[in-house]
């Protein structure tokens, strides 16, 4: 994993073998943990250990209060009340957007749009910038460690327009091979949408070299991030990606919320998504002007405490220190790795170079589903089954896989307790 | 409760070793998926006259999937069609039942391990896929059955 320069974690003067010899100073796992109000239980008579953060992470205090002092105190509609309650709503609401803005490094405020999700970000792109700009023949590429959610839509846009869905494959390590990838750049592609972090594999994706040779052929390129911002550090501009989608639920916020980000001049050309109020200047039955960007594309009353608590989860992931995060997780992940390798019944799958967060592994003799079940029994939560990737199960010839996936407070005893509870399902299988 | 109660002796030496796990050609046939975790067999059932003479299943599934449809196949080799009926909707009872089961005058015999799944709601559809699926293969449906809205 690259972690980019380790040198904004150490204090100043201190050296990186003076710190990894002394505690670490950035990052208090502990503190980190007591944030989270449900890991304080107790599953099945143990202590709940919480391994399926790629399917939602749980969520920070300081998100939930966030999002229970905007029902208490400030609710109302935003964008259009002249009274107190509405201007604070809105004021909090629009401040979410410049937390998202500033997250992933975008130049302006009008390239982030809310929407429910990731997979609604998604098929905002597929519908208007799809719809306007893939013809019959054309084709759209994509990888085969896409989540369905980056697979469905822009099948779906294929059938209605008669283009190709085209897909880069991956290699036994679970990562796609540059030269194949350029080599399906054609005359005819039109967009290049792919996983920035596979949520079943855990590969990190060679964005930078993605996209810049996509751009060589003039193909816009959308990055699918539900698992990427609270993994990695997120640059839109230095990546330099035409579009981007990330979700709230994936990085410590509430569910229903998350955010597309587009390169104004691709938001400006695109029409609407969905009609209605919000997204319009005026209207008239004989004609409707559309709103400015971004309130162009969110049409009804948005999810507002869905983004004030995704501005509450940035803040909390900046809190954190990205790169400090970034660290203690790749230290976690490295930790797992290496205790599944040493289980002989254990076959990892995804060992790409560039790793992050998620631990995707079938043991002989023991169905997923058996597993997750036992697992579950000795309070261990992880996900069992096809992570909704089925085309690269498929490529790795597995119907189901079980996934430990990773956040800012698991630690190594959280592994111990999975290889223990793996050892003990193998124990009852053979 | 235990988890010794899930997974009992007989159910894990069927899914080690399962019964009747083969095809069989010219049979009545049916398919079961169950999407929540891959889960996928096939059915086959010869009948002859009204009774099932041969009955017989392949695919992959979890231990819970596998020793059904292996316990499945012991027991409706020789019933009729309309017992075979009757021993699902018996054993759709023990699996899904908040009460225990009352005496049917159906002895559903070693299925009776089954009893624990009722405890792992999540669990029932790997115990009745192959139920579901030998349904389907008896009323000669072809269509792939899902566990999606037969539960």
């Amino acid at each position: 994993m690259s972690t980019g320069s380790p040198d904004s974690l150490l204090p100043d003067g201190e050296t990186l073998e003076e710190l990894s010899n002394s505690p670490r100073a950035t990052f208090d796992v502990e503190k980190i943990r007591a944030e989270f109000p449900v890991l304080d239980q107790r599953v099945n008579g143990h202590p709940l250990i919480y391994l399926d953060n790629a399917a939602t992470t749980q969520k920070p205090r300081s998100v939930i209060e966030a999002i229970g002092s905007y029902y208490s105190n400030n609710n109302a509609n935003v964008h259009r009340g002249v009274h107190e309650l509405s201007q604070r709503a809105t004021v909090d609401f629009e401040q979410s957007r410049e937390k998202v803005r500033n997250l992933i490094g975008a130049s302006s405020i009008e390239e982030i749009i809310f929407v429910r999700g990731a997979t609604e970000g998604i098929n905002l792109v597929a519908q208007t910038f799809g719809r306007t700009r893939v013809r019959a023949g054309d084709e759209i590429l994509i990888t085969t460690m896409e989540h369905h959610s980056n697979i469905v839509p822009w099948q779906m846009l294929c059938e209605q327009v008669g283009a190709k869905l085209k897909v880069v494959p991956i290699n036994d390590r679970g990562e796609i091979s540059l030269d194949e990838y350029e080599s399906l750049l054609g005359e005819k592609t039109r967009l290049v949408a792919a996983a920035h972090l596979s949520n079943a594999l855990g590969t990190i994706n060679p964005v930078h070299e993605m996209v810049r040779l996509a751009h060589e052929k003039d193909i816009p390129v959308l990055l699918d991030s539900a698992q990427g911002t609270s993994h990695l550090e997120v640059d839109v501009k230095d990546i330099d990606c035409d579009f981007l989608v990330l979700s709230g639920h994936k990085m410590y916020g509430p569910t229903g919320i998350g955010a597309l980000y587009g390169k104004k001049e691709h938001l400006s050309a695109m029409p609407p998504y969905q009609g209605g109020g919000d997204m319009i200047l005026s209207v008239t039955f004989e004609k409707t002007t559309y709103n400015e960007l971004p309130h162009k594309f969110e049409a009804g009353t948005p999810n507002i405490a869905g983004a004030i608590g995704l501005g509450a989860a940035i803040d909390f992931l900046e809190s954190c220190g990205v790169k400090a995060l970034m660290e203690h997780e790749h230290e976690v992940l490295v930790y797992g790795e290496e205790a599944l390798r040493n289980l002989p019944e254990v076959r990892l799958i995804g060992e790409a170079k560039e790793k992050s967060s998620v631990l995707s592994f079938v043991v002989a003799g023991v169905h997923p589903h058996d597993l997750g079940t036992i697992l579950d029994h000795q309070g261990i939560a992880i996900r069992t089954g096809h992570h909704c990737a089925q085309p690269t199960m498929e490529r790795f010839q597995v119907p189901a896989t079980a996934r430990a996936s990773i956040a800012c407070f698991n630690t190594k005893q959280d592994i111990d307790a999975l290889i223990r509870g793996i050892k003990s399902a193998i124990e009852v299988f053979t | 409760m235990d988890l010794r109660e899930l997974y009992q002796d007989l159910i894990l030496d069927h899914s080690r070793k399962p019964r009747n796990f083969r095809t069989l050609p010219s049979a009545r046939c049916a398919e079961g998926y169950n999407p929540l975790c891959g889960d996928r067999i096939k059915v086959f059932v010869n009948i002859e006259g009204n009774m099932v003479k041969d009955v017989c299943f392949q695919g992959a599934g979890c231990a819970i999937c596998t020793a059904s449809a292996s316990l499945m196949t012991d027991a409706i080799r020789d019933k009729t069609e309309e017992q075979a009926h009757e021993i699902f909707e018996s054993f759709h009872r023990l699996v899904t039942s908040e009460e225990p089961p009352k005496a049917e005058g159906i002895d559903l015999g070693k299925l009776s391990v089954f009893a624990g799944v009722r405890e792992y709601p999540i669990r029932i559809k790997c115990a009745t896929l192959a139920w579901h699926t030998l349904r389907a293969a008896l009323d000669k449906e072809t269509e792939a059955i899902t566990t999606e809205s037969t539960d």
